[in-house]
């Protein structure tokens, strides 16, 4: 055989070799965790886990009130965040190309994207939760929106910027004013992705604990008002894990086992979304 | 020149100021002339009675047009005009300037910052460049097709009766009429009408350009702008898109660029030649085919350089 040939042969060999190492090692790790939360945590799954509240340690419980908790909050975070960060993403995209204003607020949403969540937190902690006086449900939400926007407004302009301009061009060519071309056309050709980045987005908050710390902190009971304290899974796991309990151990367990299926479950979604749409287009 | 509005298949053939025009366009049923009125007699000279004589009218004019790339002049006072009702071919090689000359009819180039026109292009007595002139307004008027097919990413029902919803409020009867008729004449309906609902991204390159051709006269334009309608297309798509320009003539005054000079030749009445951003030579097709005036032109269609 050639040398040279040989040679190429033998490094190819042996990159290859080299990546699938490196792809066993994170997968490795992927699978212990999920492994121990499994063990771990399918003893604490039961219908208990979901119709009763969080208990005092020493008797038996649930974690209905932080579940519903954590509902609420990242309900309403994508209510806040989904709409602000489609709309700024949408401006990014289709109305600040190339001017510096534009290149200012894609730079700051940068530096926002990969902002420690805990600054966040304490950043809301002074804005609302001194102001009014007490932590609440709606400090939660808004600290885990503003975690959120600028991953959607990423995600979005990134989605609309991979639409082809002469798919804008033809639309514009037929008559139709900007907003026109924007909603009927480039949204509809994003669409996938940008569901996709606001469902990588939901993955994202549902499990941010430093944030609800110092907003929505935790509450033992069941409470729907907003303006109270709120329990939600993050911090109850982080409560309960660090507890002396042992009963308290087993529900954040489960607690974890929980949220990492859902941020599973929505990943998996937001991947099959993304097939589709590269399937149709 | 006669009025613009004025549609030669509605004229009479025997009218004094229609007379030249009955050697007009090559699809027009040519009726028999009876006795020519005396009047067109007495003007007309013995040579007047050669077809290549009678001009159409000029619907859009482009009077000394000069195009910016922010810095970088694109094109250099180009003049030209387009005849209504004749398909006028724009030929050159890569980066002369001929789909940027489109593009300044429909002023799509104001899409992106940096890029200018100045000088004139005069539609229906009309400079579309003045400033303050309603964009969306001139597009629904200039229809345009893309290279490559652009179907939107909906229905191919939706597809046509986007632009038609863009300007007119029509009920649901008249849209699905007006939506089979335009697909219809893009030689098309025969294909999707079973499949209306499927999105238009799933027919093959060539009906999706067909489709695009549907969606630009389906809202009745007065001009079509054609930027290499089939150079992504096959052989048998492209015969039918050719043919589909030979019947949109009767209504339309078109414009095309091509890289194919085959094209050129079979499908229009018209060629402009333009190299480096200057138009070097224009006339009719058969003469810029068979005795172009410029070297350069006869070069360029021979095949000698570009």
């Amino acid at each position: 055989m050639i040398p040279l040939y040989a040679r190429r042969r033998l490094t190819n060999r042996i990159i290859i070799g080299l990546s699938i190492a490196a792809t066993g090692f994170g997968l490795l790790w992927l699978v212990m965790v999920l492994g121990t939360l499994l063990i771990n945590g399918a003893s604490a799954i039961g219908p208990a886990l979901f119709a009763q509240m969080t208990p005092p340690p020493g008797s038996s419980g649930g974690l209905l009130n932080a579940i519903a908790g954590s509902l609420v909050m990242t309900g309403i975070a994508t209510l806040i965040g989904t709409p602000t960060g489609i709309l700024a993403g949408t401006f990014l995209a289709e109305y600040a190309r190339g001017s510096q204003f534009g290149e200012l607020v894609r730079f700051i949403n940068d530096i926002l994207l990969s902002a420690p969540s805990i600054i966040i937190g304490l950043f809301v902690y002074e804005a609302m939760v001194v102001r009014m006086g007490h932590f609440s449900a709606w400090a939660g939400a808004v600290a885990l929106a503003i975690i959120m926007v600028p991953v959607i407004v990423r995600t979005t302009e990134d989605m609309l910027r991979l639409v082809p301009s002469a798919l804008r061009e033809a639309a514009a060519a037929l008559g139709a004013p900007k907003w026109k071309v924007v909603v009927m056309v480039t949204y509809r050709a994003a669409l996938q992705g940008m569901v996709t980045g606001v469902l990588l987005a939901i993955a994202r908050i549902s499990g941010e604990t430093a944030p609800l710390l110092f907003t929505a902190l935790n509450n033992q009971f069941w409470s729907t008002d907003l303006n109270r304290p709120m329990a939600n899974l993050p911090v109850v796991i982080f409560q309960f894990a660090m507890s002396p309990y042992a009963d308290w151990q087993v529900l954040a367990w489960g607690g974890a086992l929980l949220i990492t299926v859902s941020i599973l479950v929505l990943n998996i979604t937001a991947r099959i979304l993304a097939a589709w749409s590269s399937f149709k287009s | 020149m006669n009025s613009p509005t004025a549609r030669p298949l509605a004229t009479e053939p025997d009218s004094p100021d229609r007379a030249s025009d009955d050697a007009a366009p090559p699809r027009q049923p040519r009726r028999p002339l009876a006795a020519p009125p005396i009047a067109a007699l007495v003007q007309r000279k013995p040579g007047d009675e050669a077809p290549k004589t009678a001009m159409p009218d000029v619907k859009a004019d482009v009077r000394h047009v000069n195009f910016f790339y922010g810095k970088f002049q694109a094109l250099h006072d180009i003049s030209v005009p387009l005849y209504d009702r004749r398909v006028t071919a724009f030929i050159g090689p890569s980066g002369c300037g001929k789909s940027t000359l489109l593009r300044i009819l429909n002023r799509i180039y104001e899409l992106y910052p940096g890029q200018t026109a100045t000088g004139e292009v005069i539609l229906d007595g009309e400079n579309i460049l003045m400033p303050g002139l309603d964009l969306n307004r001139l597009r629904a008027k200039i229809g345009m097709v893309f290279q490559k097919p652009t179907p939107f990413p909906m229905a191919i029902y939706d597809n046509i009766a986007f632009g038609i919803r863009l300007y007119e409020k029509v009920s649901k009867s008249e849209l699905d009429d007006r939506v089979e008729s335009a697909l219809r004449r893009a030689a098309l309906w025969d294909e999707v009408k079973d499949k209306l609902r499927d999105s238009g991204l799933s027919l093959s390159g060539g009906q999706q350009q067909r489709l695009c051709i549907a969606r630009a006269i389906a809202i009745e334009p007065e001009v079509l702008l054609l930027d290499e309608p089939a150079s992504a297309l096959d052989p048998i798509s492209t015969q039918r898109i050719e043919e589909l320009i030979a019947e949109l003539k009767a209504d339309y005054c078109i414009a095309m660029v091509t890289h194919n000079m085959q094209q050129a030749a079979r499908s229009s009445d018209y060629t402009a030649f333009l190299y480096l951003g200057e138009l070097v030579e224009f006339d009719e097709t058969e003469t810029i085919f068979t005795h172009p005036r410029v070297r350069r032109t006869e070069d360029y269609i021979t095949g000698r350089f570009g």
